[in-house]
């Protein structure tokens, strides 16, 4: 052993220094005289405080009674208007104010009854060390020593082994039952994919549609400054199978805006718009709230969960928050018809990072 | 008033406590329903002993109390909810009395919400009164956790129970998010959307770990489902559970006393539960019970028709999870996006992973194992049951608020666009703010604890040494004014000179004998470093001779009662020297409770 140990300072001497010292310590002055209240000594006073526990007790039951007329009484859509809250449901208001003061009276009641009329003396009660005493300690080795002899397990390794063993997998069924069936394993590929892909319209252009009106857009309904919130004409065909809906809508979500081509100031963006019309994807690149928020002036978009802002006219580049990538650009032209659509559809993942993101 | 019996040592109280119970005259033998009861279980005799369990009294005492009546008021309440709500996301075209979304289609889970506000009589009170009873659920167990840190009621043998609490203040957080998800509105569906953009973030198995909470695509039909087996089933068995184990304990251990006359660390001293603190107690859960049905009559909480429907493409704006996941977004809105990285093709979000999913487990880890750190540094294996001041433990103290600052800033980072707004403050410039405060908010925080702490101890030592002032002021035939302190008396001294101020450890030796320096020395070095940051700045408690030196110091009036306040300055040889300091106290009260 090393000789460094660990000591209080002046460690020496304990017991005599005890000793010496233990005089200077105040002593506890054990507990100080007990004062009587009012109605310990006066009938009267306990006689006044009998009256006001049952007062508050029948005040519960009036409570209680108010709320029972209410119940029935009270027609559903009635409101009425609550100084200091504004217009509210007169039934929550009513019943939770009766049902309120009919358990507060009980409580308030009961903390008073002890407080006036039950003993105020403290009692003193005796702790004794958490731990068992030796004893007790050494019979409890002895006992599990004896179990542990007694079933063999020192001389029967092979036993000891094989049960480690069986304890040890038993639980894998169970594990691979619920982590094998709780949802598919085709995350990272799934993760990358919109309905923006023509392939999900037999490869043609996909009309840019307003959302939730499912009506196209005409390259002329997009004045300066507008914004229009869009999902693909793909979405038709879910909401006509009534299924499948929100997951589309949570990564296809896509805001276009119209900006003055000169405000534009990097090359792919003006090229993959027309005349200034540039749609961008609306999941945050943070953790994928909808970025939603535009402001005209300084052509910001702005995510409302943790503020993230994207610089428009630079190719949504973030400027300020958590989020680290720009948002996905989608390239949209003009078709026949005058209506606005997406020829190919997103080059990137859209939406929050994932481990596999940019493979 | 009048007074009963003499003043009562404790020591000589703790000889009158009986071992047997003696036979009394006036008893009745146990019968009816009690005595069938008791020929089958034998319960009597425990019973007896649990309703004669002392209960010491603190208004500090009621905050574990709040936690767990307002858990028992979510129970109660969540069942009555079970009734009528519907935990699924199969689209429906609500029809029920609520005119503005009539015809919109919706999931049931949100229909169902908004039949239980507006077609089941009270069904809004009761789920008001959830939200409400969830809500203070989780500030009373944070507040009864500053209690019982501040007070180091976590000290052995107590640090089990510690553990077990900060366990169910983990779970209390998840139970309240997976119940503010059920709804399935837009500002809940917003914050399970945000969720599963945590759970990609996780390196390697992010995206298959988020298909499999979602059982696919985000949002699915599978989460509303799972999360409301978590919310009803899985997690309140668990609360439930552990709560118990958490009560059990208390009922082990015996509960914690502050120091004063009487009360030693081998006693219990208050009220017994039959009938005072029974009524006391129970009075108390009809008391918090009254309060949130009160509450949740006038104020309404998470009004759900106002937000509409979950949908991945509207926005919301300024939207907020419940408070107590606040830290969370705040310290994801910190993390700048820089920390965003690839390497050989794979995305490290480290401005999300950290602030999200490794947050909470390092939070409550920190906060979980800190008895075991404190009892080390200190090298104190002693049951303490006598609670400290905050005052008399002021390192503790001090990391105490500097973690209650940190955890504060994100809080406040996680408002930073409404506090922009209602302040005309750019968010950038605050954004700033938060995360230079975030780092230098906590040291300045411990700092200034720990001054005001020993500030106070100060004050005690000069109001034992001198009195408490009385606000009366002498002239004296010279002209000058004195006020008149009051000596203090036993009882009221005790509580400001009962307590231990330890020294820091020392090492004796660094080296054997051969000035080869012990591997075990760094650890050493390491606690007794700790030890020096803990115990170096301390004010010692007055001694009966310093208080005697005190006496004879000042002019005495009125033949000692009241001494005038002669203010001198602290001997620093009692409140920073250690070498002069006298230590043996500590070792003195070691004796006494080993
Ligand atoms: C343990 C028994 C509990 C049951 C059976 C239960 C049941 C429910 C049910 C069915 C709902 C959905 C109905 C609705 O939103 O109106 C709900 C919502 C909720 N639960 Fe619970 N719950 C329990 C405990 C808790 C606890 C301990 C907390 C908090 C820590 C909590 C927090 C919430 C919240 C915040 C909501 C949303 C309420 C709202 O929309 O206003 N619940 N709970
Ligand atoms: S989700 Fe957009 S900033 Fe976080």
């Amino acid at each position: 052993m090393s000789d460094i140990q660990i000591t209080p300072p002046e460690s020496g001497a304990e017991i005599e220094r005890h000793e010496e010292h233990a005089v200077d310590r105040f002593d506890n002055p054990g507990l100080p005289p007990h004062i009587h209240r009012a109605a310990d000594d006066d009938p009267e006073a306990g006689k006044r405080a009998e009256k006001q526990v049952a007062t508050l007790f029948g005040l519960s039951m009036l409570a209680t009674l108010v709320f029972l007329v209410a119940y029935f009484a009270i027609p559903d859509e009635s409101t009425f208007y609550l100084p200091g809250v504004g217009l509210s449901k007169t039934q929550n208001v009513v019943l939770g104010l009766s049902m309120g003061f009919a358990l507060l009276f009980i409580g308030i009641g009961a903390v008073h009854w002890a407080k006036t009329l039950m003993s105020d003396e403290e009692i003193v009660e005796e702790r004794h060390p958490q731990r068992s005493d030796d004893r007790s300690r050494a019979a409890a080795v002895t006992t599990v020593l004896d179990g542990g002899a007694n079933a063999q397990l020192g001389r029967r390794p092979l036993i000891l082994y094989s049960l480690t063993g069986a304890l040890g997998l038993f639980a894998l069924p169970f594990v691979l039952q619920i982590v094998g069936s709780l949802g598919p394993v085709n995350a990272p590929e799934e993760l990358k994919e919109t309905i923006w892909d023509p392939a999900d319209n037999d490869g043609k252009p996909i009309r840019l549609m307003r959302d939730p009106e499912m009506t196209p857009i005409k390259l002329s309904d997009v004045t300066n400054g507008s914004v229009f919130h869009v999902m693909p004409e793909t979405l038709q065909k879910y909401i006509d199978a009534g299924h499948g809906v929100l997951e589309a809508k949570a990564k296809a979500a896509v805001i276009l805006i119209r900006l003055e081509p000169d405000l534009i100031r990097v090359q792919k963006e003006k090229d993959w718009g027309v005349d200034g019309v540039v749609a961008y994807s609306k999941i945050c690149t943070h953790v994928g709230c909808a970025v939603g928020l535009y402001e005209q002036t300084t052509h910001h978009l702005l995510c409302p969960c943790h503020q993230s802002t994207f610089d428009l006219p630079d190719d949504c580049n973030v400027i300020f928050g958590p989020a680290k990538r720009p948002l996905p650009q989608l390239k949209i032209t003009v078709d026949d018809a005058g209506y606005l659509v997406a020829p190919q559809g997103f080059l990137e993942p859209v939406g929050p990072s994932f481990w596999e993101r940019s493979r | 008033m009048s007074t009963i019996n003499e003043t009562r040592p404790a020591e000589a109280l703790r000889d009158g406590d009986p071992d047997v119970e003696q036979e009394r005259a006036d008893t009745k033998p146990l019968g009816g329903i009690a005595g069938w009861l008791d020929d089958r279980t034998g319960g009597a005799k425990p019973a007896s002993h649990f309703l004669k369990k002392v209960f010491p009294d603190h208004w500090s005492f009621m905050l574990g109390e709040i936690a767990m009546y307002s858990m028992i008021i979510c129970l109660l309440t969540g069942v009555f909810l079970t009734f009528w709500y519907v935990p699924s996301m199969t689209q429906v075209v609500y029809n029920g009395s609520y005119v503005p979304l009539q015809g919109v289609t919706v999931s049931d889970a949100y229909s169902s919400t908004l039949n239980i506000s507006f077609d089941i009589r009270g069904g809004l009170l009761i789920r008001q009164i959830h939200h409400w009873g969830a809500l203070i659920f989780v500030v009373s167990v944070f507040v009864h956790m500053t209690r019982v840190f501040f007070t180091g009621a976590f000290r052995k043998p107590r640090e089990i129970n510690w553990v077990l609490g900060t366990l169910l203040s983990m779970l209390a957080c998840i139970e309240g998010f997976a119940g503010y998800s059920l709804p399935d509105d837009l500002l809940s569906g917003t914050g399970i959307r945000a969720m599963n953009g945590f759970v990609q973030s996780i390196p390697i198995v992010g995206s298959y770990v988020s298909y499999f909470i979602f059982g696919g695509a985000f949002p699915g039909e599978a989460i509303i489902p799972r999360l409301y087996s978590v919310h009803v089933l899985l997690l309140p068995a668990v609360l439930v559970g552990v709560f118990t184990a958490h009560i059990l304990f208390v009922v082990i251990h015996k509960h914690t006393q502050f120091p004063g006359p009487g009360r030693t660390n081998n006693n219990v001293v208050g009220f017994p539960l039959m009938p005072v603190y029974m009524a006391k107690a129970g009075g108390f859960f009809f008391i918090v019970f009254g309060i949130i049905a009160l509450v949740s009559a006038v104020v309404s909480i998470n009004p759900i028709w106002g937000y509409g429907p979950y949908d991945p493409s509207p926005i919301t704006a300024g939207s907020q999870p419940d408070w107590y996941m606040g830290f969370a977004d705040g310290a994801l809105r910190l993390l700048p996006g820089f920390l965003e990285f690839d390497t050989f093709g794979f995305t490290w979000s480290m401005n999300i992973f950290p602030g999200s999913i490794l947050l909470l487990p390092i939070m409550w880890t920190v906060i979980g194992v800190y008895p075991f750190v404190e009892s080390w540094v200190t090298g104190d294996k002693r049951e303490h049951h006598l609670l400290d001041r905050p005052r008399n433990a002021p390192t503790r103290a001090g990391i105490g608020v500097a973690g209650i600052t940190a955890y504060t800033v994100l809080l406040f980072a996680s408002g930073n666009d409404l506090m922009a707004i209602k302040l005309h403050l750019s968010i950038n410039d605050l954004t700033q703010l938060f995360r230079l405060l975030f780092f230098i908010g906590p040291p300045i925080a411990f700092w200034l604890t720990k001054r005001i702490c020993l500030s106070l101890q100060r004050a005690d030592r000069q109001k034992v040494l001198h009195g408490r002032e009385t606000g009366t002021i002498w002239r004296y035939p010279d002209g000058r004014f004195e006020e008149i302190h009051a000596p203090l008396s036993p009882f009221e001294r005790w509580a400001l000179v009962q307590h231990e101020s330890p020294e820091p450890l020392r090492i004796s030796a660094e080296a054997d004998e051969n000035g080869v320096a012990s591997p075990l020395a760094r650890k050493e070095r390491v606690r007794a470093k700790l030890s020096h940051f803990y115990f170096n700045d301390r004010v010692a408690p007055p001694t009966p001779s310093e208080l005697e030196a005190a006496h004879h110091h000042g002019d005495e009036v009125d033949e000692g009662h009241l001494l005038t306040g002669e203010h001198e300055a602290i001997d620093p040889a009692t409140t920073g020297d250690s070498s002069s300091t006298p230590r043996e106290t500590i070792k003195a009260d070691r004796k006494r409770s080993t």
